[in-house]
């Protein structure tokens, strides 16, 4: 680490104890993922939610899914120092203390649930619940120090959101939400474990179980190829039930098999710097490959729907 | 014998924090507002024209 990277971080412990802390505790990014995936669920689902109504289930669902990341940098706050991913957090570098985040956490994950068994269904809300318990619980505290199908299971957690959206308008959890989740469940160990291949020294650190630490590199590659093949055609099949159009069917398809090049790449790569710049791009491809599926869902819906009104 | 009373104030805040402060109390302030907004919407919504047309 550089003298100029000490600098930034002393400074920003002394100046940054205002409001954005506190967001930076709820993981923007990971919160944006899960606000992307529940809202195109709440749009593919039959029936209908009033547009008020549904845009506040949808804060609920953001919210909510904030909540789980305050959780799990409160659990976590004893590893995420001495991983140069993960030190930077608000927890770790001083900003805030352990018992802030878990205040926040408990009080949003609250707030969030009641609000949604408000503006949307009772369904909907145990659902968030239940996202929020199994990613603090079964994944961050069980299954992430114990096990190297810790992302695999956990990534459960991560699936659920499209679920809730479409719990959130139709009051059911059917085999086309199921489908949904499916899609981020197996695209979620490819994602994590090209990362990880990167990162692998961090992980080593923190004795953290991570499939290439515990399996090696040359199984870990393998089973994200194995993943990627299950993936790629999983991501086309909401065109063949119905819930994705052709433009759908077009993206899936043509993304899933950049998806499983990469898959590829990263198996065939020997060990290196260029293995890892492989690996990154994956890890960085296979973020906006999700995000282009749930985006073009919710495209032809708001087509279809801007259509209607004509 | 009674004891020496303890000094119990808070140091003092440097104007950083005390700005810092203000913000959060404004943020809290703004999130506790959206609470009441959403459940005030979410009422009036679910209630809506059932109230003001009832069912003949």
């Amino acid at each position: 680490m550089s003298a100029f990277d000490t600098t930034m971080s002393a400074d920003s412990a002394r100046y940054s104890t205002g409001p954005e802390v506190y967001l930076r505790l709820l993981k923007p990014r990971v919160m944006s993922l899960s606000v992307m995936t529940a809202l195109a669920g709440m749009m593919v689902a039959p029936g209908h939610l009033n547009l008020a109504l549904g845009l506040i289930a949808l804060v609920a669902i953001a919210v909510g899914a904030g909540a789980a990341g305050a959780l799990n940098m409160w659990w976590d706050s004893d590893i995420d120092g001495h991983m140069a991913r993960t030190r930077l957090r608000p927890i770790p570098a001083g900003h805030v203390q352990a018992g802030e985040a878990l205040g926040l956490g408990l009080i949003l994950s609250f707030f969030s649930v009641v609000t949604l068994a408000f503006a949307a269904n009772a369904l909907a809300a145990f659902l968030l619940a239940f996202t929020i318990a199994f990613y603090l619980v079964i994944y961050s505290m069980w299954l992430k120090r114990t096990t190297p199908q810790n992302i695999v299971i956990g990534g459960a957690a991560g699936a659920l959101p499209p679920m809730v959206g479409y719990a959130a308008t139709s009051g059911s959890v059917t085999l086309d939400s199921a489908l949904l989740f499916a899609i981020i469940f197996v695209w979620t160990p490819p994602h994590f474990w090209a990362l990880a291949l990167v990162k692998q020294g961090d992980y080593a650190r923190v004795d953290m179980p991570m499939m290439p630490n515990v399996k090696g590199r040359p199984r870990t590659k393998l089973e994200i190829l194995a993943y990627s093949i299950a993936l790629a055609p999983l991501g086309v099949a909401p065109y063949f039930t119905g819930l994705g159009g052709a433009v759908y069917g077009l993206v899936a398809a043509v993304g899933g098999a950049i998806f499983l090049g990469y898959a590829w790449r990263v198996y065939r790569s020997d060990d290196g710097v260029e293995a890892n710049r492989i690996a990154m791009a994956m890890f960085k491809y296979s973020i906006g490959y999700l995000f282009a599926l749930f985006a073009t869902l919710i495209g032809e819906r708001t087509v279809a729907f801007a259509l209607g009104w004509l | 014998m009674m004891a020496a009373p303890t000094d119990i104030r808070a140091p003092a805040l440097t104007p950083e924090q005390l700005r810092n402060r203000r913000r959060r109390n404004i943020a809290i302030a703004l999130a506790i507002g959206a609470l009441v907004a959403f459940f005030y919407t979410i009422t009036i919504v679910k209630l809506g024209l059932n109230v003001l047309r009832p069912d003949p």
